[in-house]
């Protein structure tokens, strides 16, 4: 089995994964206060949107700034891998169900590699970031069509040191809400 | 006075080098020589007598002579006489200096310019070897300097030389939202760089086109990777590729009809083949793996790239039209970036062994093929071949910024361009220049 077969079967090993944390995960959410109740008699100022935010349990544009699961907008990655580690799961059921409760919304997902190696290569390493976070997304409920996966290779560093500690901070897909 | 071979013609076109004056002009690359030959031949160039402005045309040709690393210069202050013309040659002199070749000269206002002569001796055999004049305007004494050396170098060494070209790269500052980045191109010594492209999203790859007169490279600007296509000269460019997913690694084909890409609109990355007549496209491979960096081989017929179907990266040649993939590299756990000699005999690539990264070239003209190191690593990335393939042009990192550096084909001169302030990266060293 080569290398590549073997990343197919660990993507998919963790998107069956990531589904059953989407669970646990969704249950969760369920419990959490939509952001508005809190204002007691100003439902009026509630935002005009497509209506599915004012269902209980249901994520609002609000919430990707508030809440602690949903503020989780980057996914970091090890040297020369696409494989979503464990810790991602739960960051990508509550961005998965937030595509699910909000069909306008459209995601951008931004893969980036470190400085090491061609940059033209790192870009097919973004990308392969980026569709990793996209199928483990999918795996969750997401849909495609609300996602673009785009590779800026090494080109969008957050940091220009030599050293694991800053190419750590950089081998990353950002998730971009592009319509919310 | 000597014999002067009159050649009018050089006149007619450099005067078609003067647009690009209109371009902003910033500070030139600083150069310094890391290393030295001893085996290069010493050749006295000789302060060139008369006026040719504010160019100083013997220092120039000096200066390129040495950073080839095949010749050794002596300073103006080493020289007993200062001949500027045949008939004031003595040639004991220069033998009792251990000089090889002496090159002699003079300018003469003549209409808006100056009229370069020059003139090569052998010292062993007291004989001249080259008398030329070039006639071209004030502005562009600099490329007259780079000519003599060009004739100069091939009439010594059977090769032409390299001097009279262009480098284009990439240059970035900042992080985040303050990042900008500009697509520039200099003078082969690093003088006069010009802004081709400015942008605040990523550009890449830049790739000159046969005639010297384009460049096809990548730009973020529409939010994905886009491949475009900008005459030099005029700044007019057209966008050849914006499919889904990446558009990437542009490479002309030696005739300047086709273009290698990197589309990745078939879900990963794969090589693809562009007529730029009609924008039609082949796929040339077909592999879940990742396939980029195409360079053609000097005939057309095949395409050199980088592939990790094999686990990590390595480099493959593959029929033009399509077909199966060969793998070339198997030394070192990475290879990528592969820039190809003129004569196809020569592969430079970025290799990588655990964190450290260096330019290795890989000689096939030797028994199954030779490799050797350029370069001392640790960052080093982007090799690409000057038109004569005597030297490699890359980038390198030096603390947070990436600098340039030429190093000759046999490793034994480096020579670094800095850009001031700013991150350099991903040079690409233009054809020769039309004449």
């Amino acid at each position: 089995m080569n290398a590549s077969t073997s990343r197919i079967a660990r993507t998919l090993l963790l998107a069956a994964l990531a589904s059953a944390v989407a669970v646990g995960c969704s249950k969760k959410v369920k419990e959490t206060p939509p952001t508005d109740t809190g204002s007691t008699g100003t439902t009026t100022t509630t935002p005009i949107d497509d209506g599915s935010a004012t269902r209980p349990g249901a994520y609002g544009p609000g919430d990707l700034d508030t809440d602690a699961c949903l503020r989780n907008k980057v996914v970091y990655f090890d040297l020369d891998q696409d494989a979503l580690k464990p810790e991602f799961q739960a960051a990508m059921a509550c961005h998965a169900k937030y595509l699910r409760d909000r069909p306008s919304a459209r995601l951008r997902l931004e893969g980036s590699a470190d400085e090491r190696g061609s940059r033209e290569y790192n870009l097919g390493l973004g990308e392969r970031r980026g569709n990793a976070v996209s199928s483990a997304l999918q795996a969750n409920g997401g849909s495609g069509s609300q996602i673009t996966v785009i590779s800026y290779g090494e080109e969008r560093p957050v940091c220009n040191e030599s050293g694991e500690g800053c190419w750590s901070q950089n081998r990353r897909v950002e998730l971009v809400y592009s319509a919310k | 006075m000597a014999r002067v071979r009159r050649t009018p013609r050089f006149a007619l076109i450099l005067c078609s080098l003067l647009p690009l004056g209109a371009f902003a002009q910033s500070r030139p690359l600083e150069i310094d020589i890391v290393g030295g030959n001893a085996a290069a031949l010493p050749i006295a160039v000789v302060p060139f007598g008369g006026d040719a402005g504010q160019t100083d045309i013997d220092d120039i040709i000096r200066a390129d002579l040495a950073r080839s690393g095949q010749f050794r210069t002596i300073g103006e202050a080493g020289l007993p006489e200062r001949p500027t013309s045949g008939a004031e040659v003595a040639y004991p002199t220069w033998r009792m200096l251990k000089q090889d070749f002496l090159l002699v000269g003079r300018s003469l206002p003549e209409g808006s310019g100056y009229r370069v002569e020059y003139e090569l001796f052998d010292v062993a055999k007291q004989e001249r070897m080259l008398g030329f004049a070039l006639t071209a305007p004030a502005g562009a004494m600099r490329d007259v300097a780079h000519q003599i050396s060009d004739a100069v170098y091939e009439k010594i060494l059977g090769v032409p030389g390299a001097f009279w070209t262009r480098i284009a790269y990439v240059t970035a500052s900042g992080l985040g939202r303050q990042s900008r980045y500009a697509l520039m191109v200099a003078d082969a010594d690093g003088y006069g760089p010009r802004t081709v492209v400015n942008s605040t999203e990523p550009l890449m790859s830049p790739s000159w086109s046969p005639d010297g007169r384009r460049l096809a490279y990548v730009s973020f600007e529409g939010g994905n990777s886009g491949v475009y296509i900008q005459d030099i000269a005029s700044g007019s460019r057209e966008k050849v590729a914006s499919f889904r997913g990446i558009n990437g690694a542009p490479s002309f084909s030696p005739d300047g009809n086709r273009l290698a890409l990197t589309l990745s609109k078939g879900g990963n990355p794969d090589i693809y083949v562009m007529d730029l007549g009609s924008k039609h496209l082949t796929q040339v491979t077909n592999h879940f793996g990742i396939d980029t960096e195409p360079s053609w081989s000097p005939d057309g017929a095949s395409l050199y790239f980088t592939s990790d179907r094999g686990g990590r990266p390595q480099i493959y040649q593959v029929p033009a039209a399509g077909g199966s993939a060969t793998r070339i590299s198997f030394e070192g756990s990475y290879n990528a970036s592969p820039s190809v000699s003129f004569d196809g005999k020569k592969i430079a690539t970025a290799q990588g062994a655990g964190n450290t990264y260096r330019i290795a070239l890989f000689d096939r003209g030797i028994g199954g093929g030779r490799w050797s190191m350029l370069s001392p690593g640790s960052l080093d990335e982007s090799p690409s071949f000057a038109p004569n393939g005597a030297m490699v042009l890359y980038a390198a990192r030096e603390g947070r910024r990436g600098v340039l550096y030429a190093v000759s084909a046999d490793a034994r001169v480096r020579q670094r361009l800095v850009l001031s302030e700013a991150d350099v990266r991903e040079p690409a060293w233009s054809p020769y220049r039309k004449k």
